[in-house]
Order: C-alpha cells, then sequence, then structure tokens
C-alpha cells in the first residue's frame, strides 16, 4: 500500500511553520544585511556593517542587554517563590479556596499596557496615592526617577503581572503529584518543612524547571512594562534590550540596524536559555 | 493689502456669528459660540458637496490631543457630505511608522496621516503637494509665513496646517504680579520678583517657590513643570532652553549643525550652559517631575500645581478653560533669554542678552500620494481648519490646536468666545505675534533620519538629568552620535536639507 500521500496532511501545519517561522527569521537575516531607514528603504546590501556596528561601537545595546539580564532573572526568582507559596497554599484545604484560586489569577488576566498605566498613576511621585500613604511614615521614594528605585519598581510591576501565572502552572503541578509520598512521609512523622523539602519540592522539580523557563523566556521580552512606565529611563537605567531594539527600530526606523540586533539578540537567548535549563536541570533533578 | 485681508478675515470671523449661528449651529453645537464662518470649506459650502458612497480613511493620533477633533470633524464632514469616514487612533510614539511602514511597502491604508511638522522630510516623498485651489484660498492666505514655512518642503507645502505650535513660557500672574509676593521675595532674596528674562532669573525664583503652600490651597506648590521624560519630546524642551544662549544672530548658517561643515554644534559651550541649567531644574520640580511627559506638564501647569512652565500652548489652554482652578491668573511671556550667548565663530561668549523665539514643531497632518480620494481627503483637512471649527478647536485646550492664522492674534477670539481676562488676551496675543516678527528664530530640525538625531538628542540629556554623565559629557556624546547618523544618511542629503530651514533661521526664504 502507497502511503506517500500523508505527507499531503503535513503541508497545512508546513505552510503555517513556514510563513509565521521560517520565512519571518530569514527575512530578519536578510533585513540586517541591508542598511534599510527612513531616508533609504529597501533591501541593498551592505554586508555584515551592521553587525560590525552592534558588537565594536553599541555599548548601549550590551548594557541594556546585562539590565535586561538582571530585570528578567530578579523577576522570575520573585515570580516563583512567591506563586509556589501561593498555589502550595491554596493546594492545601483551606477555606475559600476557590476563591483564592480565582483572586491570584486576576492581575494575570488584566491587559498588561493599561494595568501598568494604573501602576504609573499609583508609583506618581506627587500625585500618586503610594507616596501619599507612605508621607504618614515620612518617607516619599522616588519610585520613577531614581535610575535604582526605578529598576525595583519595574520588578514590583512584573511580579504582579505575571506571578499568576507561575501560580498557575505550580498549581497544576501540585495537583497532579502522587499522594504516595505525602502519605509514607506522615506516616514517618515528618514536619510540614521536611515534607516539602525532601518529598514536594524534588517532586515539583521538572515542573518548576519548565515554569521558570518559560517565564524566562517571556520576561526576556519586558518592553510594555517599561514603554509605559517609564520610557527606559531615568536616563537608560531601565532600558532593556526590547525596548532598544524597539527605539532603533520603530522610532528612528533603522530596520537593518534593528534587524541586526534582534538577530544577535534571538542567538543570544537561544544559547543561555539553553545553559540555564541544562544548568536547572542538573541542579534540581540531581537525583 | 496683507494687513487689508487680514483685517477683512479677522472682521468676517468676529462679526459674522449673528448671521450664521441659528442655521448650522443648531446641527452642530461645537460651533454654537460662532456659527458658520464663510469660507471655501465652510459648512455651508461643504453640506453642497456630495461623497455619498466613498470612505475616506484616517490615521491619527490618540484622544483627545488631535484625535479628538479628527473624529468630531469626521462626523461632522459625514454628515454633511455623505462620506463613510474611518478614524484609527494611534500613540504619539507610533504616528512616524505607523505611516512610514505602508508607505515604504508602496501601499496606502490611510488616505490622510497626521503626524509632526517634522516628518516633512522623510514623508513629503509619500505625500501628496497641497492643491493649488486650496492654496489660493482665502483661509490659506491667513495662515503665519512662519507655518507656512513650516508645513512646506522648498516652496512645495505637503502638510496642511491644522495647527500652529511654538514654546513660550507660561507663568502664575497671581503670584508674579501680586505686590505682597514682590515685596516678600525682595526682603527674602534681594532680587525684583517679575516675568523672568532669563533662564537664570526662571531658576532663582522657581527654586524660591519650590516645595511651599504659596496659593494658600492647603498643597504644596512647585517651581515649573517640565517634559523631562526620556522619549516623550524632552528633546523639544531641551532646544527650548538651548536656544538663549546657542542662537546668535550673529552667527547666521546653522543653530544645530554649522552648515558648511555640517559639524554639530550641539556639544557646544551654549548647549552646555543649557543642560546645566536643566539639571538644575530638576530640584525645582514637582516630585516625580523628572518623569513628566507632555501629558503631566499640562496637568501639573494647568491644575495649579507650578508656578512656571515652558513649551507648546496645551498647559496655558488648559489652565485658561472654565473648569480651571486657575483660569485668568496666568500670563503668558516670551522664553527667558540669557545675559550672554555663545559665539560658534569666535569660539566665546558674548556678553550680552539674548533671546530667541523656537517655532517648534507640531501637529501636521497630509494627504497620501497614492490615495484614491484625494479630492475628499483635502477636502476634509479644509473643513478641518474652517474659520468656525478653527475658533471652537482653539478653546478646548485638550484639542491641541494652536494659533497659526494671522486672525488668530486678535486678543478679542480670546475675550470674547473664551471669557479671558483682556490683560491676559492681550499679553497671550501679543507674545505670539512677537515670535512672528523676530528675527532670531529656531525652527525644528527637518532632515533625513531626523527621528535618529531627536532620539540620540532625548538619550543623552535624559542620562545628564538622571546624573548618569556630566552635561558635557552627554553632550560630546550625542555629537559623536549626530557625526555617525550624517555620515550614515550622507553628508550631501543632511546638508542639502538643512539648508532649507537654515535659510528659514536666516531670514531668507
Amino acid at each position: 500500500m502507497n502511503f506517500k500521500h500523508k505527507y499531503f496532511f503535513l503541508f497545512p501545519g508546513l505552510f503555517v511553520l513556514i510563513g509565521i517561522l521560517i520565512f519571518p527569521i530569514i527575512f530578519v537575516v536578510r533585513l540586517s544585511l541591508s542598511g534599510w531607514n527612513s531616508y533609504n528603504p529597501g533591501l541593498d546590501y551592505i554586508g555584515f556593517e551592521n553587525y560590525i556596528r552592534l558588537f565594536t561601537d553599541d555599548p548601549r545595546f550590551w548594557e541594556s542587554f546585562f539590565r535586561l539580564s538582571f530585570l528578567s532573572v530578579t523577576t522570575v526568582i520573585l515570580q516563583y517563590v512567591i506563586g509556589f507559596a501561593l498555589a502550595h497554599m491554596v493546594w492545601k484545604d483551606i477555606k475559600f479556596k476557590r476563591f483564592f484560586r480565582v483572586l491570584f489569577l486576576v492581575p494575570m488576566m488584566t491587559t498588561p499596557v493599561i494595568m501598568t498605566v494604573i501602576w504609573r498613576t499609583f508609583f506618581h511621585e506627587s500625585l500618586g496615592p503610594v507616596n501619599d500613604l507612605l508621607s504618614v511614615f515620612g518617607v516619599a521614594p522616588k519610585w520613577l526617577t531614581d535610575p535604582v528605585i526605578a529598576k525595583f519598581t519595574v520588578i514590583i510591576v512584573e511580579v504582579w503581572q505575571w506571578t499568576p501565572f507561575m501560580f498557575l502552572l505550580l498549581l497544576a503541578g501540585l495537583l497532579s503529584l502522587p499522594k504516595e509520598p505525602f502519605l509514607a512521609a506522615a506516616i514517618d512523622g515528618a514536619s510540614p518543612v521536611r515534607k516539602f523539602i525532601y518529598v514536594t519540592f524534588p517532586l515539583m522539580a521538572p515542573i518548576s524547571i519548565g515554569a521558570i523557563i518559560i517565564r524566562l523566556i517571556e520576561a526576556s521580552k519586558i518592553m510594555d512594562t517599561v514603554y509605559v512606565l517609564t520610557s527606559g529611563g531615568p536616563g537608560t537605567s531601565t532600558e532593556t534590550s526590547s525596548f532598544y531594539i524597539f527605539i532603533k527600530g520603530l522610532r528612528e526606523f533603522q530596520m537593518g540596524y534593528a534587524a541586526s540586533m534582534s538577530f544577535t539578540y534571538l542567538i543570544i537567548m537561544i544559547i543561555s536559555l539553553t545553559i540555564i535549563a541544562k544548568v536547572l536541570t542538573k541542579v534540581l533533578l540531581k537525583e | 493689502m496683507k494687513t487689508c485681508l487680514t483685517a477683512l478675515i479677522s472682521s468676517l470671523m468676529i462679526f459674522s456669528p449673528m448671521a450664521y449661528a441659528d442655521k448650522w449651529s443648531d446641527q452642530f453645537p461645537h460651533i454654537k459660540a460662532t456659527g458658520d464662518i464663510p469660507g471655501d470649506c465652510s459648512y455651508e459650502k461643504m453640506s453642497k458637496k456630495n461623497y455619498k458612497g466613498k470612505t475616506l480613511k484616517i490615521n491619527t493620533h490618540a484622544i483627545p490631543v488631535m484625535g479628538e477633533p479628527t473624529a468630531l470633524h469626521a462626523e461632522q464632514f459625514e454628515k454633511l457630505t455623505g462620506a463613510k469616514v474611518e478614524v484609527t487612533h494611534t500613540p504619539a510614539g507610533d504616528l512616524y511608522s505607523k505611516a512610514m511602514v505602508p508607505f515604504q511597502a508602496g501601499q496606502a491604508p490611510y488616505d490622510v496621516v497626521f503626524g509632526f511638522s517634522n516628518f516633512i522630510n522623510d514623508w513629503k516623498r509619500y505625500l501628496a503637494p497641497v492643491p493649488k485651489k486650496y492654496m489660493n484660498s482665502p483661509e490659506m492666505k491667513d495662515v503665519t509665513k512662519s507655518h507656512m514655512g513650516v508645513s512646506s518642503w522648498d516652496g512645495t507645502m505637503y502638510q496642511y496646517p491644522v495647527d500652529g505650535d511654538r514654546h513660550y513660557l507660561k507663568y502664575r500672574k497671581d503670584v508674579i504680579d501680586n505686590p505682597e509676593m514682590q515685596k516678600k521675595y525682595k526682603a527674602d532674596t534681594g532680587n525684583e520678583l517679575r516675568v523672568p528674562r532669563t533662564w537664570k532669573e526662571y531658576a532663582q525664583m522657581a527654586k524660591y517657590f519650590n516645595d511651599w503652600d504659596w496659593d494658600g490651597d492647603g498643597e504644596k506648590e512647585y517651581g515649573s513643570a517640565e517634559v523631562m521624560k526620556k522619549d516623550d519630546l524632552m528633546f523639544a524642551a531641551f532646544f527650548s532652553r538651548s536656544v538663549a544662549y546657542a542662537k546668535n544672530p550673529r552667527t547666521p548658517g546653522g543653530f544645530f549643525f554649522d552648515l558648511e561643515t555640517m559639524k554639530p554644534n550641539i556639544n557646544n559651550p551654549g548647549f552646555v550652559e543649557a543642560l546645566t541649567d536643566w539639571v538644575e531644574a530638576t530640584k525645582y520640580v514637582p516630585p516625580g517631575g523628572t518623569n513628566f511627559g507632555l501629558g503631566d506638564e499640562i496637568g501639573s501647569f494647568g491644575g495649579g500645581q507650578t508656578l512656571f512652565s515652558f513649551s507648546w500652548d496645551d498647559a496655558f489652554i488648559a489652565a485658561m478653560q472654565d473648569d480651571s482652578p486657575i483660569k485668568n491668573k496666568v500670563g503668558a511671556a516670551p522664553l527667558p533669554g540669557a545675559d550672554r550667548v555663545w559665539n560658534r565663530v569666535t569660539n566665546s561668549w558674548e556678553n550680552q542678552y539674548n533671546q530667541a523665539p523656537y517655532i517648534v514643531w507640531g501637529w501636521a497632518v497630509g494627504v497620501a500620494k497614492k490615495s484614491k480620494v484625494k479630492d475628499m481627503a483635502f477636502d476634509y483637512l479644509c473643513f478641518f481648519s474652517n474659520g468656525a471649527n478653527h475658533q471652537a478647536d482653539l478653546a478646548i485646550g485638550r484639542f491641541g490646536v494652536n494659533p497659526f492664522k494671522n486672525s488668530d492674534f486678535d486678543p478679542n477670539i480670546y475675550i470674547n468666545s473664551m471669557g479671558w481676562d483682556p490683560e491676559i488676551a492681550n499679553s497671550y496675543t501679543q507674545t505670539l505675534l512677537d515670535m512672528e516678527k523676530s528675527n532670531n528664530r529656531v525652527f525644528p530640525l527637518r532632515v533625513p533620519g531626523v527621528f535618529e538625531f531627536t532620539s540620540a538628542v532625548a538619550t543623552g540629556t535624559s542620562k545628564a538629568l538622571a546624573g548618569q554623565l556630566s552635561p558635557q559629557e552627554a553632550l560630546d556624546e550625542v555629537a559623536k552620535e549626530w557625526e555617525a547618523i550624517v555620515s550614515r544618511v550622507g553628508k550631501k542629503a543632511v546638508q542639502d536639507a538643512y539648508a532649507v530651514g537654515v535659510k528659514m533661521e536666516d531670514n531668507k526664504l
């Protein structure tokens, strides 16, 4: 029997894959080898000029990359810790369990840009309610205008927005754990802390790795929060790679150069996330 | 002749409401203050057009600034002509790319595109020139010379005038003109309290009136509200502070660059002095003021939070609206000057007073060359800025429509239609009029890749404001970036385009 016609069934998926993944990547690579900008639109060929500029004459890109690394690692760690704690809480039999499960998901259901506008209003240093409340204690942090504090403001908003995602994944993981190890631990008289350290946490390791990697991929694209909250400022203190690429590409219209940055960034992210996944697997799944 | 024409149009605009108010203002309450005003694109004339079955697509700014009047006039245009008008609202930062991406791809998803007047060099090849019949209309003849220049490129108009912008000083008249405050200020500082003539005076007064309740409303007030947020038009605020120190009427040939060599002037001592002042200003803005965008600035000054502000008209108009707590308590004046000005030819300071108006870029709108409904598109724009709509729009601060016609400088418009105090209306119109007459003006940079240049200024100056770099270091970085951009774009291309702007600055166009 000839089964060659089975390949026809692959075509719809293949077309989609080519249309939304392969073609854009190839186009970005080609674009990165051109000088396309506002005054010279078109796919001319300028060789590796954009890449040479990026690697030899653009410290701002690398600064924004290291800033992004700090922001994404910090936010994901915090989201993991808080998300795990919340998931653990509603995993147990507590009152209003269902209510809390839904409540914790609310931030994720809101539109990021709109929520960031609201956060910006909260943190507004002269009109916002946060400093109004804090003024009772005689403090008025410069949430958006101090280069150091502004980074933490971005972290607060990101953690608030995306911890529910981590919570959801980890709660699903907790609900799928087998009951036997917990029964065995209970029979052995293990305390709740020991039960968490020696049973829950190791069993959750594979899910934790998946959740952390997914969130790291998402966090490494931090853009809307920065765009709305600080526009990368004060100075360049909250400028991330994606925001910098956005400025170069869609503000200054240096399409060719922005493409070279995007492609470089993609390669760096693939390599670094692969390494992080391997390290996490080695550390968390050592047994 | 021109004076007669202006007087005639002004008289028509002031006295015509009596004859037309009943007919059109019932249907369109927006123009209830004046009724229809006769003209080529009046309500009366537009009602005779028939665009049934045709669709006009417009990309404009988000509501309210410019987005609201666009949508309002679109709705009116639909009712009058039978056309269907689809309005898309886009954030300010994305207006350029939203039009540029399809332009470069050879498409015209929008017939009418709103943007800023300094886009003109990049956009002009994709826009249709304004047809002669509109150029010859009495309304167009009423547009000021400087705004004809801003909307045109080398004599060809690509952007239909709907707005006129310049930066000027706004101050709290109830404080600056208050004899008790003047006495107190004199006693405490030894200086006169008056409308600041220089940026140094501005800083002294702003510092003095910072962080205490000087208007007795139970809340603290501050010295100055300024656009300092990175990438939120802050570069324009920096240029406003720079013109006094760096636009020397005795050294024609370029404010931003030396036209002959195309060497950037941006890091010369004049600009550095301005940035040093600006860094100092971070001490007398409201809490969070270094993150203020234009909207925050309007809200802050318009809401009575600060003594001073400078930039576009909007903050002043917002302060003078009926619902403002400080209506008729504000004044308008030219941008402060400086006691010395940099001479880039002799490389030295000239110790004499200098002041220069900044005719900043503002809202601009064009019709796509590839649009299939160009006639309707131009009719819409002509209707947008007809006498009745324009006067009604001027009165609403959030609309972002500001004076650009000679007839707009008649104080009676503001006194009669908007309830302004005559003294304030006079100071406002006189301030704007003096800018039109000045021979030492700066116009916006309008060269290929303008966004690269202004973005570099925003990044550099924001680093200085955040304390990441000293003013000199920051502007050296900007100058280096500008040189790299000139080299990428091509020295000749930038030089040729810049020459047009320099002609305007040197009063040769």
